[in-house]
């Protein structure tokens, strides 16, 4: 027995195609290349790809166009046989409820408490009276406390988001994602802020749940070995390119060495990691008559 | 920290309640307890507004906003208001600065030549103090109080005006003044006092330069809030727009209270441009 | 952004006297110009007011100050007011905090990253007419005006002041809800929370120790515009200020005029502290 049913109802995951699928960046300046070129994917409900690739690959786009938060400039986007761009956009909105992005960077309010932010993944299936009523006094604390409990956070179920480490606010953002009512998860980046040993743990618990639960995961990585040994197929992107699509014991070092060219120190492990503290918002210059 | 993520079956027991809950409870029954009597004190009775009388007379006021008031004559005696409430305003700010900029020479703790060797000496930091207070209490009397003793001196009229902004804002420009210059690089100036300048030498040379937009960009803000002050200091009787809105309004013309209201927030919304446009001018 | 640059700069001539530098020359001289004819075309009793008859009445009313008036059933009329006062400013900060806030949402762009999940933004315009409306006409002016709705008292005292702050408040909580970084609210976007919550979970808890800060920023402007409403007859210590000051009771005055110096001290001291703990 997982926690999968003791979370949700079991729900398959949803399909997802992309055929000769181009993306730009609505920031990107005219003249610049796409991030995404050509990118032709299809990952079956129920299964789990991790995405590597040197940074500027395009990964996080492609997390965004997968997410429906980007519409692609060609080609076209099928999730289980509904092309999204083209629903109505009531259901948009609920085909939007059926996927969970995690960004690389939490998305947490600092100063909002841990089993809020962690229950705030289940609003999509929330009505407006329940969502307030459980910011007032939280719905269901032990759903939030299973899925903290998962990466090893249950203790910092009622502390203040920005009182917790950078590493600490990623894994409570993994957690959300226990407690939405998603078929498709799309984690981007999702050990930036991790050690090691942390790393291995997390991902090792987001694809067993993925699989007990019998959803799609797609996640980018910077580790390509965890990536290795965790996932059972892996896609090697550049230049907003698939550079290869293998089950994972197919990919070889002469894969990665082109993969990485002239991005080796990446390869290597070293990225950059996230900043630790939120950054606050500059505070606008009042003035006052008195 | 356990390591027992990874066992079939995880869980530690979870809370049963929110240990912050007694406390939200707590702090919104002393909400509501407080807002009670304050419902009270303000005899905070919103129906008042919607019993039949007053509901009438309401109704009759506003239906006769419309039509506007414009009559030539009317229109003319607006605009020579309008003038004089912004003269007021220029006026009173001017005098401000008469009073303000003497005081904050005197204020500014960077200009103290004895507080170069370390302490102040004993007659000067008197002398601060008491500016400091005399800058306390000119602008915690609020404008409007400073027109009501001034109407009583001088009679009705401009004058009254004039002298409530010139105090009131002379206190806010002095303290405001203080602290921009505080707070700007003290080094030029402590170098040119050291060196021997005068204390104006050394404001000239080595304040002046480094805060003068701020200076001048707080005090084009001021006048702004001046115009403001100048209309409501107009209802105890130092003229200008006020004083024929209060009139009006006494006289229940709702044609002319619309227009001068109009008028008036075209005016604050000018006043606003033209001081962000000065402001940014002025870098 | 960055425009080709042209392979060899056009030569400047020097700037004109219109141009850059002597703006602030053509700056100056309209504010002289302005100030002369303020001056010019106010007719500003300066002789009456340095008279030696002004500076005799001057000085009577200031002597008229001392003692002043503490007789304790003056003193308790006082405190009424006063309390009376507090409680405009603040039921007054408090209606403007959430009608402001309720403003605010349609005046403000919501800050995405995903264009595709971004609200539409046509209310933005009026709403602000609307705020800038009730901004700009002071809480004196409104406090006459509802006068005839409100009737004499405190209610159109309050009223006005939560009307004029409303104004206020809302373009300030438009604002910083436009500087919230945006990503929380987006991870919820793009699940496809509607607005609504997404304030709520994600905006909110953001902003909300600066908005707090302005609404107690506003209270100790309020405080100080709430001692004066009175005058126009909407409660509070004003009207006392207004009823003795116009009898030439000066020393009742005094005592007025002291317990609101005092009142308004008190409740900056208050305000800096609720802040101070508030941004902990």
């Amino acid at each position: 027995m997982t926690v999968a049913t003791a979370l949700t109802t079991s729900n398959p995951g949803l399909s997802l195609q992309l055929v000769d699928l181009s993306a730009r960046h609505p920031a990107a300046r005219s003249g610049a290349a796409a991030a995404l070129r050509g990118v032709s994917l299809r990952v079956n409900a129920g299964e789990q790809v991790a995405i590597i690739g040197p940074s500027g690959a395009g990964k996080t786009t492609l997390l965004q166009v997968l997410a429906c938060a980007l519409p692609p400039t060609e080609g076209s986007y099928t999730l289980d046989d509904q092309h999204p761009w083209q629903l109505p956009r009531r259901a948009l909105q609920t085909l939007r409820g059926q996927l969970f992005l995690a960004p690389q960077v939490p998305p947490l309010p600092p100063r909002q408490r841990v089993v809020t932010s962690v229950l705030a993944g289940r609003l999509p299936a929330m009505g407006l009276w329940a969502s307030l009523r459980s910011l007032f006094y939280p719905g269901d604390i032990p759903a939030a406390f299973q899925a903290l409990e998962r990466f090893d956070l249950a203790e910092k179920l009622f502390e203040r988001v920005d009182r917790l480490s950078g590493g600490e606010r990623q894994r409570v953002g993994l957690a959300r994602g226990l407690l939405a009512p998603a078929r498709l998860w799309l984690i981007d980046e999702p050990l930036s802020a991790l050690d090691p040993t942390r790393s291995r743990q997390a991902i090792a618990t987001l694809v067993e749940e993925a699989q007990a639960r019998q959803l799609t995961l797609v996640a980018t990585l910077h580790q390509v070995d965890v990536a290795l040994s965790h996932f059972p197929r892996v896609v090697g992107m550049r230049d907003g390119q698939v550079a290869f699509d293998l089950p994972a014991a197919q990919v070889s070092r002469e894969h990665l060495t082109r993969l990485y060219d002239q991005y080796e120190h990446e390869l290597r492990g070293e990225v950059l990691v996230v900043s630790d503290a939120p950054s606050a918002a500059p505070q606008p210059v009042a003035m006052h008559c008195r | 920290m356990n390591t027992s993520t990874l066992t079939p079956f995880p869980f530690g027991s979870p809370p049963l309640r929110d240990p912050a809950w007694v406390g939200r409870v707590a702090w919104l029954s002393v909400l509501v307890v407080l807002l009670w009597p304050l419902t009270v004190a303000t005899e905070f009775k919103p129906w008042v507004l919607l019993e039949a009388d007053n509901l009438r007379v309401s109704a009759q006021f506003i239906s006769s906003f419309w039509p506007l008031a414009h009559s030539s004559e009317f229109l003319l005696m607006v605009a020579r208001d309008t003038w004089r409430t912004v003269a007021m305003a220029t006026v009173g700010v001017t005098l401000a600065l008469v009073i303000a900029i003497p005081l904050t020479l005197l204020n500014t703790r960077v200009l103290s030549v004895s507080a170069l060797s370390g302490r102040m000496a004993r007659v000067p930091f008197l002398v601060r103090q008491a500016v400091r207070w005399l800058l306390i209490v000119l602008r915690s009397i609020p404008e409007l109080v400073w027109a009501l003793v001034f109407v009583r001196v001088v009679g009705l009229g401009p004058t009254a005006g004039v002298l409530a902004i010139a105090l009131t804002y002379g206190g806010m420009l002095g303290k405001v003044y203080g602290e921009i210059l505080e707070s700007s690089g003290t080094q030029p100036t402590e170098t040119l006092l050291r060196n021997g300048s005068g204390r104006l030498q050394a404001f000239f040379y080595g304040l002046l330069p480094t805060s003068a937009a701020e200076l001048t960009s707080y005090t084009v803000y001021r006048w702004e809030c001046a115009i403001r002050s100048s209309v409501v200091l107009g209802f105890v009787g130092a003229g200008g727009l006020g004083q024929q809105l209060d009139n009006s309004m006494k006289m229940f013309n709702g044609g002319e209270v619309a227009s001068m209201l109009l008028v008036f927030v075209a005016l604050v919304a000018l006043a606003d441009r033209v001081s962000a446009g000065l402001r940014k001018a002025l870098g | 952004m960055n425009a080709p640059k042209a392979a060899n700069q056009p030569y400047r001539l020097p700037p004109s006297l219109f141009d850059a530098r002597c703006q602030a020359c053509w700056l100056s001289a309209g504010l002289l110009l302005l100030v002369v004819a303020s001056f010019w075309s106010l007719d500003l009793q300066w002789a009456q007011f340095f008279s030696l008859d002004a500076a005799r009445s001057m000085g009577r009313f200031l002597s008229e100050f001392f003692p002043p008036d503490l007789s304790p059933v003056f003193l308790k009329k006082v405190l009424i007011g006063a309390w009376e006062t507090l409680a405009m400013s603040v039921l007054g900060t408090l209606l403007a905090a959430v009608a402001g806030l309720a403003l605010a949402l349609p005046a403000s762009h919501a800050p995405t990253r995903h264009a595709a999940v971004a609200r539409p933004g046509w209310a933005r315009t009026p709403t602000r007419l609307v705020l800038n409306a009730l901004r700009s006409i002071p809480e004196l002016v409104w406090a006459a005006l509802l006068l005839i709705s409100a009737g004499l008292g405190p209610f159109a005292g309050t009223l006005a002041l939560a009307l004029h702050t409303t104004g206020v408040l809302g373009r300030l909580f438009a604002e910083s809800l436009e500087n919230a970084p945006p990503g929380p609210a987006d991870a919820l976007r793009v699940q496809g929370v509607p607005a609504g919550r997404v304030f709520w979970y994600a905006t909110l808890p953001q902003v909300l120790p600066q908005l707090m800060s302005y609404m107690l920023y506003r209270w100790e402007n309020n405080i100080r515009a709430a001692a004066v409403l009175g005058v126009v007859g909407a409660g509070g210590l004003g009207q006392l200020l207004a009823f003795h000051m116009g009898l030439f009771q000066m020393n009742k005055t005094a005592t007025i005029l002291g317990v609101m110096l005092l009142m308004v001290a008190v409740v900056d001291a208050v305000s800096h502290v609720v802040r101070r703990v508030l941004t902990r």
